[in-house]
């Protein structure tokens, strides 16, 4: 089985979807002569053409609502924002017309397509090349979002939202692209939406991460073993709608959870996880939800590696929890 | 300005085929007899008497809210009478009842949207003006002026690269323009070449806002140069020249030609909806001017010039339209509203449903 990077997952996926479907385009600045500026799309044009795969004009709002035109006529395209932190450019493309399409229109029109980007710290990015801005789609009802944290899930849920029927916005951690490796299957395969993966069971304490926050939490594992505890690790991968069920289940077991994401703490995707637990586990739970997320600030360039959650962070959380 | 800078870009004439008192200055469009005449007149009469009846409606507080089309029908009539059926178009959230009408929605399908009942293709999914048919390749509008139009752009291309013959047109008000919606979908639309039509109904408002708080150029045809396509100039409250240039930006999206930029300037003969006062900012002596180029009153003096109508045509045709309005209010008026379990459905898509 071959192994592959992130990106290498990305360009995979593409590249079965393209060849499965004649309807998948990809469409996004420098996507087409150069591949992508992480190399997503690479050889795609000599493959297969100026129409399925090429560069736009330089227009954020414009990629996402020209490829919304191309979805509801009837192809399936996969638009790229260079930079997740562009995508605020486009957000009433997104919110009021790609996602809203299918409620307003009783289904007869609807747009399936991918929207993928790049996210996230750690990279030296500073404000604009950092943000996970997962959570201001959170309250978007129509859009799916999904975060994969692995070449294996990247490939799986990459097909999936190129095949769903609703729009899909996918963010990759451009900080994994080249630093995560394992095998991906050649053949065929993909991961629904909508359910988690358990990557490691436990049963003292929940730890609640997606994307680049599942190999912190992985790192963490033999700091929390000398501690004595046996944490669980979730990753979400499916950002909406999440997987409640695996989610409470595990705050069941453990009855202490603490969720990390890159994104500020207030308004984040954690808020809400921390309100579906008290709604529907509060009896359950032995601590009150911890969180360790970005700080409320604009992302710092030369401070990201204080701005970013860390191990030490999260096991300051989880040392929290366990004493409460 | 420096010499060296060069001239300004010109401004285009203005497209007329009918004058003010009706009189043919050009030739009847191409593949127009006199039964396509007599159903643009009769497309008019229903758009008119369709917004008298609906104003009344809001007044009499049975439909919540109205933006009026009286004085738009010559553009919208003309224009959507050129569209074939398969062509897709991308309204304004607030006009083109002359254009759903050119395209097949029938006078109940219109009132049932107005009354959000079940029997509206898109079920009372949007407030009033934003109609929408899958059936008609009417996509139902976002709210926010504008941002549409590149939509039409993304199917005009779409199209294109499946080799199909369909068009998408954008419809949208002068203060649209200041959007950057426009600009991104022209952009987009020159740069793809796609198969598409930019149709903007120029009637110098935006609620209270005139014409020049938008653009710093007389004329929005002319912007089209800065994409590098045409942009035509066209008297709205002329159905013959609104129509014949629609078909011919139509005819050159379709055999590959590219885009076109229309402007089709009319006069607003109606507060810009039935919330607003425009006695607040606008003279009544513009909307007096503007009664005397009524597309209606004008198609009509052309017709009879014609030797094609007369008086009892017209009271026929008046009386006929009434009864189909009234008829269509009384039915829509009676048809269920959507069923309260119905508000879950179709966040995600589950198929389609409706027309
Ligand atoms: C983006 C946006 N901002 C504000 C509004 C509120 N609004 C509704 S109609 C309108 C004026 C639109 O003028 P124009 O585009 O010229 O079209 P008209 O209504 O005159 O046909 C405004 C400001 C809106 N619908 N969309």
């Amino acid at each position: 089985m071959p192994k592959m990077n992130m990106v290498e997952a990305v360009h995979q996926a593409l590249l079965e979807e393209m060849e499965r479907d004649e309807n998948v385009v990809c469409l996004g600045e420098d996507v087409g002569r150069a591949g992508g500026v992480f190399h997503a799309t690479k050889g795609f044009q000599d493959r297969f053409g100026e129409n399925r795969s090429f560069d736009t004009p330089l227009s954020e709002l414009g990629i996402v609502a020209f490829g919304m035109g191309m979805a509801l006529y009837g192809l399936r395209p996969v638009a790229e924002i260079q930079f997740a932190d562009f995508i605020h450019l486009a957000y009433d493309q997104i919110y009021n017309n790609v996602a809203h399409m299918s409620y307003r229109s009783v289904g007869t029109y609807h747009c399936p397509m991918v929207i993928r980007s790049p996210h996230g710290g750690g990279v030296r990015g500073g404000l604009e090349h950092s943000q996970s801005p997962e959570a201001i789609f959170l309250n978007c009802p129509g859009i799916k979002m999904v975060i994969p944290s692995n070449p294996y899930d990247t490939k799986g849920l990459l097909k999936s939202a190129i095949r769903d029927e609703d729009p899909v916005i996918f963010f990759e951690h451009k900080g994994l692209y080249r630093a995560v490796t394992g095998e991906v299957p050649l053949d065929d395969y993909t991961i629904p939406l909508g359910e988690a993966r358990l990557v490691k069971e436990g049963k003292d304490l929940t730890l609640v991460v997606w994307g680049a926050m599942v190999q912190l939490a992985e790192r963490a594992v033999p700091q929390l073993e000398e501690r004595g505890v046996d944490a669980e690790i979730i990753d979400l991968r499916t950002i909406l709608p999440f997987d409640k069920p695996t989610l409470l289940a595990s705050a069941e077991k453990t009855g202490r959870v603490v969720i990390v994401h890159e994104a500020p703490k207030t308004g984040g995707v954690g808020g809400e996880l921390s309100a579906v637990l008290a709604e529907e586990a509060i009896d359950l739970l032995e601590a009150p939800v911890m969180r360790v997320c970005g700080y409320d600030t604009p992302f710092p360039y030369s401070l990201e590696g204080t701005y970013m959650p860390s191990v030490e962070r999260l096991l300051e959380a989880v040392d929290a929890s366990m004493a409460y | 300005m420096s010499e060296s800078i060069g001239p300004m870009p010109t401004q285009p004439r203005m497209h007329r085929l009918i004058a003010e008192d009706g009189t043919l200055e050009g030739g009847i469009p191409e593949g127009l007899g006199e039964a396509d005449l007599l159903e643009i007149h009769r497309l008019l009469h229903l758009s008119r008497a369709f917004d008298d009846q609906a104003f009344k409606l809001v007044r009499q507080g049975r439909i919540s809210f109205y933006a009026g089309s009286r004085g738009h029908e010559g553009a919208q009539v003309g224009s959507g009478y050129a569209l074939e059926a398969h062509d897709w178009v991308f309204p304004s959230p607030h006009r083109e009842l002359g254009v759903h009408f050119a395209k097949g929605a029938t006078p109940f399908e219109k009132m049932s949207h107005y009354f959000g009942r079940a029997t509206d293709p898109t079920q009372g999914r949007q407030m009033p003006n934003h109609f929408g048919s899958r059936k008609l390749n009417i996509v139902p509008p976002s709210t926010a002026v504008g941002t549409r139009i590149p939509h039409a752009a993304g199917v005009g291309f779409a199209a294109r690269s499946k080799g199909d013959p369909t068009v998408g047109v954008a419809y949208f008000g002068d203060g649209a323009t200041s959007m950057g919606e426009f600009h991104i979908g022209l952009n987009f639309a020159a740069v793809f070449r796609s198969q598409t039509v930019f149709f903007c109904i120029n009637n110098l408002w935006a609620i209270s806002v005139p014409l020049d708080r938008q653009m710093g150029v007389p004329t929005i045809a002319e912007r089209a140069a800065a994409y590098g396509f045409p942009g035509v100039l066209v008297d709205g409250n002329d159905p013959l020249a609104t129509y014949e240039v629609m078909k011919t930006a139509l005819d050159r999206a379709r055999s590959g030609g590219g885009p076109t930029l229309i402007e089709a300037k009319v006069v607003r003969l109606c507060a810009h909806t039935s919330f607003d006062d425009e006695s607040r900012y606008r003279d009544a002596a513009e909307a007096e001017e503007g009664e005397r180029k009524d597309s209606l009153v004008r198609f009509r003096a052309f017709l009879e010039k014609q030797g094609l109508w007369d008086a009892a045509k017209e009271a026929e045709l008046a009386a006929t339209v009434r009864r189909q309005i009234d008829e269509a209010t009384a039915e829509a008026e009676a048809a269920p509203l959507p069923a309260p379990e119905t508000l879950h459905r179709h966040v995600f898509y589950e198929g389609p449903e409706g027309d």
